[in-house]
């Protein structure tokens, strides 16, 4: 079965000068349906372009000049508006970091919940606004009624992530992107919407892709884990494999990052020598080797390719496709 | 037997209120408690962790107590010294002593000023140097926080850093005039994880070599753990539990804390054990 998104060795490019500055240069990912695929990484890497990229909406002047994007097998650069206009908020939904901004601030919540409804699923007014109130309920809302009455600046911002998402839901889609949902969140928001997500997928075989730069929330939700640095794809794997035994020297980093965080005791914290490169300003070799503890003369020179090994797993490493032979626990 | 030394800063049952969020008609139909009884003190040459859920009253807290608001009940005291009526003298005192930085980097620079001009600005307020020395002390400043002191650098506009510099160029305005305490509200949260850690150890390092006094605020109550002597746990407006972090981490004594602790729990990446 072709899978629900896919995107291939993605580029996209903002004019800089004479020429073109590519912000996104590699990036590969898949979804299946029904599947929950977390998308990890930092600041520049290329998350949020790539998101847009999947509905066609890379914002001007950029653009996407190589690779490919495929959303429920059709092509997102060639599709007519109207084929757009039916993936964007139908066959995908959305989900923003920022709900304040998403949300109309002079509409209803059950207004908005129920436009989807309305346009993907041409129910009538009624229909859609009983719809709405149920969606509400889905995500956890208590008094469902009462707070499709409300307006969005008397939620709180837990209550708004839940609203953007039934809103994203009423459009009945079959993948759900979400953009750094829980960010703006406090911890405890950020542990009851990570359960409602794993729900929403229980119940619904929604697919999920959940972006976001924190790898535990992804390792918790996803079951297959992409990670992007420098606006390439590093990293590709099931979720027990990247925790137990990362490949890519990035990938294993962020995983130590991770795990000290909430470690007792130890004195320093873990981190990751040098900074997260602005976009578009990579090495010419491997775009981590200003910062990788494994790094070899070849790295510097020369840019690695997403290799794809015998398990199943891809890494875009140098160093990991050396060790190919004699894989063990390293 | 010696009088204890009064806390650094000290806030006492403050009271602080908002005009409800979302009641825009009819006019003050309602209000907002953030502060409900609120009282924190932070010792001289501590670390205290002050955690607590979105809209507990954490970072209201820490701008009345930085004098940046005034409360409607309670007071607040700076070195034993309520600050009912401050005069200018000890506002400017208050501003030396205790300093802060926040969570958003972006927001706390002036977006045309040049990195150099940024850090030697509280030089000048608050005259801590004679300004032929002041060029070595901005230098100086920047080391401390590990960024470069190069001229190249020194030249550069805010938008020209990253978030992690953007977040030390605060912190080495924050140092310049030699503050006994520090206020950080949220001081990694908007950080890229990758420099996270070299922002935390930074503050440590601070903490060990000039034994400066740090409020911390977070929600994250396991950073905490690891950065704080003392940690406070805030909901609906007050402090409602306090203590060293292993106790309050292992036994929790109050429903907020143990909420806190239970999600940052669930979201611990994977077994490690």
């Amino acid at each position: 079965m072709a899978p629900i998104l896919a995107v291939a060795d993605l580029a996209i490019a903002f004019p800089d000068g004479d020429g073109w500055r590519r912000v996104v240069d590699g990036v590969t990912l898949e979804v299946a349906e029904g599947e929950v695929v977390g998308l990890v990484g930092e600041s520049g890497c290329g998350k949020t372009l790539t998101a847009l990229a999947l509905l066609g909406l890379v914002p001007e002047p950029g653009r996407v000049i190589a690779g490919s994007v495929h959303v429920a097998g059709a092509d997102v650069a060639t599709a007519g508006e109207r084929e757009l206009s039916s993936l964007r908020g139908g066959t995908i939904g959305f989900v923003f970091q920022e709900p304040a901004q998403a949300l109309n601030p002079v509409r209803t919540v059950g207004f908005q919940v129920a436009e989807a409804a309305r346009i993907h699923q041409r129910l009538p007014r009624r229909r859609a606004a009983r719809l709405a109130v149920d969606l509400l309920r889905e995500v956890g809302l208590e008094d469902a009624e009462a707070m499709a009455a409300a307006y969005p600046h008397q939620l709180s911002g837990g209550q708004r992530q839940r609203v953007l998402l039934a809103c994203a839901l009423s459009a009945n889609p079959r993948v759900l992107v979400a953009d750094e949902p829980t960010s703006a969140l406090d911890t405890v928001a950020q542990q009851q919407f990570a359960e409602l997500l794993a729900t929403l997928h229980r119940r619904r075989g929604l697919a999920f892709l959940v972006i976001s730069h924190d790898l535990a929330l992804v390792a918790r939700l996803a079951e297959r884990v992409v990670v992007l640095y420098a606006g390439e794809t590093v990293e590709m794997a099931a979720r027990e494999a990247i925790v137990a035994r990362p490949l890519h020297p990035y990938s294993r980093a962020l995983m130590r990052v991770a795990g000290d965080a909430g470690a007792g005791g130890g004195e320093r914290f873990a981190t990751i020598p040098g900074t997260v490169p602005r976009a578009g300003e990579w090495e010419r070799g491997c775009r981590f080797a200003p910062r990788c503890p494994l790094v070899i003369a070849r790295c510097r020179d020369a840019h690695p390719t997403l290799d794809s090994r015998q398990d199943g797993r891809r890494a875009r490493c140098f160093v990991v496709a050396e060790a190919e032979g004699r894989v063990g626990d390293s | 037997m010696a009088t204890p030394e009064p806390p650094l800063l000290e806030a006492r049952d403050l009271v602080r209120r908002y005009p409800a969020r979302g009641r825009a008609w009819p006019r003050g139909a309602g209000t907002v408690t953030a502060l409900d009884g609120a009282s924190l003190a932070l010792r001289g040459g501590e670390v205290l962790g002050l955690v607590g859920r979105s809209g507990s009253g954490k970072s209201t807290l820490a701008r009345v107590m930085l004098n940046l608001e005034r409360p409607e009940s309670g007071e607040v005291a700076f070195r034993g010294r309520v600050l009912a009526a401050p005069t200018r003298a000890e506002l400017h005192n208050l501003r030396r002593d205790v300093q802060a930085v926040f969570q958003d980097p972006h927001g706390a620079l002036d977006p045309r000023q040049r990195i150099g001009a940024a850090v030697a600005e509280p030089l000048v307020i608050h005259r801590v140097i004679p300004g032929s020395a002041r060029r070595e002390r901005v230098a100086a400043l920047l080391r401390q926080v590990g960024l470069p002191a190069e001229r190249e650098f020194l030249r550069r506009l805010p938008a020209e850093l990253s978030g992690g510099e953007r977040q030390r160029v605060a912190l080495a305005r924050a140092l310049a005039s030699e503050p006994k305490a520090i206020v950080l509200d949220e001081p990694v949260s908007a950080l890229d994880v990758s420099v996270r850690g070299q922002v935390l150890n930074l503050l440590l390092e601070l903490h060990r070599s000039s034994g400066m006094a740090m409020l911390v605020i977070t929600h994250d109550i396991e950073l905490v753990a690891r950065l704080c002597g003392r940690v406070a746990v805030m909901a609906g407006g007050r402090v409602v539990e306090e203590g060293p972090p292993e106790e309050v981490l292992r036994h929790p004594r109050s429903e907020p804390t143990a909420e806190l602790l239970a999600a940052a729990r669930a979201q611990a990446p994977v077994s490690r054990s």
